[in-house]
C-alpha cells in the first residue's frame, strides 16, 4: 500500500530512465538524506560520529570504489588498502608542500594519484583473468606498502615513519587535524560521499556502465559486439581507484588523524571487500548497507557484553568478535550470496504488491 | 648504478660460493614450506575450484594444536594422532556447514567464505590457546636440533639438521601423496572430480565424501608445515602470513599443477632470497621479500596468463 506503484505512468524514455522512475525510492530516499544532512547532526554524540558516522561513510565510500571494478567491471581485486594509501600519502604530501591549498580541493585531488597507480596495476588484467588477476592485484597491495615504509619522501623523513595530519582550515574553521570538530568533519565527509555517489550511480547508468557490465558478463562476447576491453577494463580501474584514493585520503585526513603504512595493510582490503560482498556486488546501495553491518557490528559487539553485565575481558571480547563475524560473513553468504542489497529489492518487491498476494 | 645492478651482485656471488650457497639453501627451505602451502590450495582447487584461503591458518591451527595439547601432558606421538583427528573433524565440518550450502554459488562467495573461516578460526585458537609465541616441540618429535658443517670450496656451510629433516618430510610427503593421486580409487575420484564435476558425479563419486577427504589432506599437510615451519621460527598466528607467500607460487605454478605448486615454490623461496640478499638489502633498503615473489609471478603471468604449468585457459562464447 505504501509502496505502490500502480499509475505511475512513463509517457516519454527520459521519464523512463530517469534516476527514480518510482516516486516512492525518491521519497525515502529524501527521508534517507534528511536523516544523514539533519537529524544524525543535531542528535549524535562525539563518540557516535567518531565510532559509526564517519567511519560508516568513509568505508562505504571504499566499496563503492571496489564494487566499481570488482562488481561492476567484473575484476576482482585484492589491492584495496593500498590503492587508499596512495590517496591518503598524495593528499599528505599536497597540504604539506602547498600548506595554502583548499584542504576539500587537495582530498579529490589525491583521488587522481591513485587513480593513475590503479591504471599501471590494472594494465595485467588486459591478459590475465579471474583468481589469477586477484593475486595480481595483491602485488600492488604489498609492494605499495613496503614503498609507504621505505620511500622517506612520502612521509617527510619523519623519524617516527607514520603521517600526521597537520591542521587545515577551509573558510576560517578547521576541518581536519587535532583541533578539528567531529560535526564539521562528518559534513566535509558526507558532501563528499554524496557527491561520488551521485557520480557513481549516474556513471553506471550510462554507457560506461553499460560497457563495463557487457565486461563482466563475458569478456569474450563484449569483445566481439564492439566494446573496446582495454578501454573498458582501464576505465574501471581509473575509477575505481579514484574514489577508493578519495576515500584512503579522507580515512586518514578526516577520522584517523594519523597513518602507519601498516594502517593500509591486507586486512583493511579484506574488510572492504567484505562490506562490498555482504552488502552486495553490483549494486551501489549494497555498499552502505554493507557498512552499516561491518563497522556497526563490532561496535555493537563491544558495548554489549558491559550493558548487560556480563564480565569477560575486553581481549576475549575481542577475539570473541573476530569468530563472530567470522561466522556471520559465512551465515550471510549462505542466506544470501547476492548481499544486503538482493535482500532489500525482495522485501521491496513484497512491499509493492502488498497486502495482495499478486 | 648500472653495476650495482647488473656487475658487483655476481661479482660477490662467485667471490664467496659458500655463501650463495647458504643463501640458495634457506631459499630452499622456505621454497619447500611455500610448496607445501601451495600444494594444499592445489588439491583443494582442482577438486572443487574453491580458492581456499584458509589454508594458512589451518598450518597455524594445527600447529597451535599440536602444541597445545602437548602443553597439557599428552604424549608427542598421541598428539599427532590427536591433531589429525582434530583436522578431520574441522574437514567434516567445513565441508557441512560451509560448503555443502554453497554449492554452485560464483568462485568469489566460496572464496569469502574461506576468509570468513579463516577469521572464525583465528579467533577460536586464540580463545582456546592464547596469541602469544610458543615454541614447536621439536626434540619430544625425534627432530634432530644439530646442524651439518660443510665445506665447500675452502668455505663453511652450516645446514640445520631439522631444516634437512623437514625437506625430507616434504619430499616423502608429495611422493605419498602423488602416489595416493594417481594409483588408488579415492585419488583417482578426487582426480576426475578435478577434471569434470558432472561427468565424476554422474559415475557415482560422492562429492561430500571427496570434499571431506581433500580438506582433510589438505589438513595433514597444513599440519606438516606447521611443525617444519614452527620447528623453524616458533608458533603464531604470524605464521598465517606465509599463506599469503603461497599465492605467487600458485600463479607461478597454475592453480590446478602440483608440478606446478612444488617448481614454483622452489623457485620462488631460492629467488627471494637471492634478490633479497644480492639486490634488495644493498640497493633497496631490504625487505623486498614482502613483494619480490608477486612482482616475478605477474612478470611470468604477463608472458603465459595461466601460470607455468596450468592448464591452458580456453573460452568460449
Amino acid at each position: 500500500m505504501l509502496y505502490r506503484t500502480a499509475g505511475q505512468f512513463k509517457t516519454s524514455y527520459t521519464a523512463d530512465q530517469a534516476l527514480f522512475p518510482i516516486r516512492q525510492d525518491a521519497y525515502l530516499l529524501g527521508i534517507i538524506l534528511i536523516f544523514a544532512w539533519v537529524v544524525f547532526p543535531l542528535t549524535a554524540s562525539e563518540f557516535t560520529f567518531q565510532t559509526l558516522l564517519i567511519p560508516i561513510l568513509i568505508y562505504s565510500l571504499a566499496a563503492m570504489g571496489l564494487n566499481i571494478l570488482t562488481g561492476y567491471a567484473g575484476q576482482l581485486s585484492l589491492g584495496t588498502a593500498a590503492f587508499m594509501g596512495v590517496g591518503a600519502y598524495a593528499c599528505y604530501k599536497m597540504v604539506t608542500i602547498m600548506p595554502w591549498m583548499n584542504p576539500v580541493v587537495a582530498i579529490l585531488l589525491s583521488g587522481v594519484f591513485s587513480a593513475g597507480v590503479g591504471v599501471a596495476f590494472g594494465i595485467p588484467s588486459l591478459r590475465i583473468k579471474g583468481f589469477y588477476l586477484a593475486i595480481a592485484t595483491l602485488a600492488a597491495q604489498f609492494f605499495l606498502v613496503w614503498l609507504f615504509e621505505k620511500w622517506a619522501w612520502l612521509y617527510n623523513y619523519n623519524a617516527s615513519g607514520a603521517i600526521q595530519v597537520p591542521n587545515l582550515k577551509m573558510f576560517g574553521v578547521y576541518i581536519a587535524g587535532p583541533q578539528a570538530d567531529s560535526m564539521i568533519q562528518y559534513f566535509v565527509v558526507l558532501g563528499i560521499v554524496t557527491l561520488l555517489t551521485l557520480l557513481c550511480i549516474n556513471l553506471t547508468r550510462g554507457n560506461l556502465g553499460r560497457t563495463w557490465k557487457a565486461t563482466r558478463d563475458m569478456d569474450i562476447a563484449a569483445e566481439l559486439i564492439g566494446i573496446n576491453l582495454m578501454k573498458s577494463k582501464l576505465t574501471a580501474f581509473m575509477v575505481s581507484s579514484y574514489v577508493v584514493g578519495v576515500a584512503g585520503a579522507l580515512f586518514v585526513f578526516m577520522w584517523r588523524g594519523a597513518a602507519e603504512p601498516n594502517l593500509f595493510d591486507i586486512p583493511l582490503s579484506f574488510r572492504i571487500l567484505f562490506i562490498a560482498i555482504i552488502g552486495g556486488l553490483g549494486s551501489i546501495m549494497g555498499n552502505y548497507l554493507g557498512a552499516i553491518l561491518i563497522v556497526g557490528l563490532p561496535v555493537v559487539l563491544n558495548t554489549l557484553p558491559q550493558t548487560l553485565g556480563i564480565p569477560i575481558s575486553s581481549a576475549m571480547v575481542e577475539h570473541l568478535n573476530i569468530m563472530i563475524i567470522g561466522s556471520l560473513i559465512i551465515f550471510f553468504l549462505i542466506i544470501e550470496p547476492h548481499g544486503l542489497a538482493r535482500l532489500w529489492a525482495l522485501i521491496r518487491e513484497k512491499l509493492i504488491i502488498w497486502p495482495f498476494p499478486y | 648504478m648500472l653495476n650495482d645492478i647488473f656487475v658487483a651482485p655476481f661479482v660477490d656471488m662467485f667471490a664467496a660460493p659458500d655463501f650463495l650457497m647458504q643463501v640458495l639453501w634457506e631459499g630452499l627451505v622456505s621454497g619447500i614450506l611455500y610448496a607445501l602451502i601451495a600444494l594444499g590450495f592445489v588439491l583443494i582447487y582442482r577438486s572443487s575450484r574453491i580458492f581456499n584461503f584458509a589454508q594458512g591458518i589451518m598450518v597455524v591451527f594445527a600447529a597451535l594444536t599440536l602444541v597445545g595439547l602437548h602443553a597439557m601432558g599428552v604424549p608427542a606421538w598421541i598428539c599427532i594422532l590427536l591433531t589429525l583427528g582434530v583436522m578431520f573433524v574441522l574437514a567434516v565440518v567445513v565441508e557441512r556447514v560451509v560448503l555443502r550450502p554453497l554449492v554452485g554459488q560464483p568462485d568469489i562467495i566460496l572464496f569469502m567464505a574461506t576468509i570468513g573461516i579463516t577469521l572464525f578460526l583465528i579467533g577460536l585458537g586464540e580463545i582456546i590457546f592464547g596469541g602469544e609465541n610458543k615454541v614447536m616441540i621439536t626434540a619430544e618429535l625425534g627432530i634432530p636440533t644439530g646442524s651439518v658443517l660443510l665445506e665447500p670450496f675452502g668455505g663453511l656451510l652450516i645446514l640445520e639438521q631439522k631444516d634437512i629433516t623437514a625437506v625430507i618430510v616434504a619430499a616423502l610427503l608429495v611422493v605419498g601423496l602423488l602416489i595416493f593421486l594417481n594409483k588408488t580409487r579415492m585419488g583417482r575420484a578426487i582426480r576426475a572430480l578435478g577434471d569434470d564435476h558432472q561427468a565424476a558425479l554422474s559415475v557415482g563419486i560422492s562429492l561430500q565424501t571427496i570434499w571431506v577427504l581433500v580438506w582433510f589432506i589438505a589438513g595433514i599437510i597444513a599440519l606438516v608445515t606447521g611443525i617444519a615451519w614452527g620447528a623453524r621460527a616458533g608458533v603464531s598466528f604470524a605464521l598465517e602470513v606465509i599463506a599469503y607467500k603461497a599465492l605467487p607460487v600458485l600463479m607461478l605454478g597454475g592453480l590446478e599443477s602440483i608440478t606446478g605448486a612444488i617448481v614454483g615454490g622452489l623457485m620462488i623461496g631460492m629467488l627471494e632470497k637471492l634478490f633479497e640478499i644480492y639486490w634488495g638489502q644493498p640497493l633497496l633498503g631490504g625487505n623486498t621479500e614482502t613483494w619480490f615473489a608477486f612482482v616475478l609471478a605477474l612478470i611470468v603471468l604477463l608472458f603465459r596468463p595461466q601460470g607455468l604449468f596450468g592448464e591452458r585457459i580456453i573460452e568460449r562464447v
